[in-house]
């Protein structure tokens, strides 16, 4: 039961980047996730999508290294987006309010265009 | 199907990391049993590992265990079949009524982020009943299908 979790960052231009999570956002996971964005953020990037499709399980001490991060991003004016997740996930992050700070959206390609700013 | 066979299974799990992921495996074999929606199962999976990992990290536990019952039951003329999990351990418990409800605003505001397991328990799960005195906690937690 290997459930250590993977990220795969990729940055599509300078201030947008990418993390792909496969696995159980716990506390280890969530620190792995940290741990890039961070990186990210001192490299110039402030807006961030998380893509969940391949995480089916998150807990709580997960879920608050994300606020951590989305608080660090609001910090430096910049946007925290999810996508792909599972409806579960989805309801979780809408019962903690999260979702009144950072926008859930279906596909990447929509949450990386508000992230650029392209829609509302 | 209006009617349910009951069904009840005990775990005891060690307190170690990810063995949360372990209990919620009967979660998902009893809920398909019962053909809860995945949806469902997976709601009460999370509600699983909260508890699991509340105990792990909260309770202090001597005995270094927690213990988990999945009853599969049926209420007669009530609201019907329904998955019902308890978690309990034998730590020092606390007091339920003294939680303070997390804020998302004040969360992002101030260093501590916690405090959500439990009301994401109450809000995933249809009734919630927890039990706590000196000798430990028993969170007793049920959805219907
Ligand atoms: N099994 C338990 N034994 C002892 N105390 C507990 C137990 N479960 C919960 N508590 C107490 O209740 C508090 C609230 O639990 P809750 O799960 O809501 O938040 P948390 O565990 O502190 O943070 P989070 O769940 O967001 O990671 C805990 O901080 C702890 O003091
Ligand atoms: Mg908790």
């Amino acid at each position: 039961m290997s459930e250590t979790l993977k990220v795969i960052v990729d940055r599509p231009d300078a201030t947008v980047a990418v993390l792909r999570t496969d696995g159980y956002i716990n506390n280890t996971g969530g620190e792995e996730i940290a741990k890039e964005a961070y990186a990210l953020l001192g490299s110039g990037v402030n807006r961030l999508l998380l893509d969940l499709e391949k995480t089916k399980i998150v807990n709580s001490i997960g879920i608050s290294i994300l606020i951590e991060i989305l608080e660090k991003l609001l910090d430096q004016g910049g946007k925290l987006a999810f996508c792909r997740l599972t409806p579960t996930i989805e309801k979780t992050f809408q019962i903690m309010g999260l979702a009144q700070y950072a926008r859930i959206f279906a596909a990447p390609e929509p949450a990386l265009a508000w992230l650029r700013g392209e829609s509302e | 199907m209006t009617s349910v066979e009951r069904r009840e299974v005990h775990l005891t799990i060690p307190v170690a990391p990810e063995m949360e992921i372990a209990a919620t495996a009967q979660v998902a074999a009893l809920g398909e049993w019962m053909e809860m929606s995945r949806d469902k199962i997976d709601e009460v999976k999370m509600a699983v590992v909260e508890a699991c990992i509340n105990a792990f990290e909260h309770s202090a536990t001597p005995d270094r265990k927690v213990e988990l019952s999945f009853r599969v039951e049926a209420e007669e003329g009530g609201r019907g079949a329904y998955l019902e999990v308890d978690v309990a351990d034998s730590g020092h418990g606390f007091d339920p009524t003294r939680l303070k409800t997390p804020e998302i605003a004040a969360a992002l505001r101030s260093s501590r982020k916690r405090g959500w397991g439990i009301k994401i328990i109450e809000s995933l799960m249809d009734d919630v009943r927890i039990e706590s005195s000196e000798h430990g906690t028993r969170i007793v937690m049920r959805k219907y299908r």
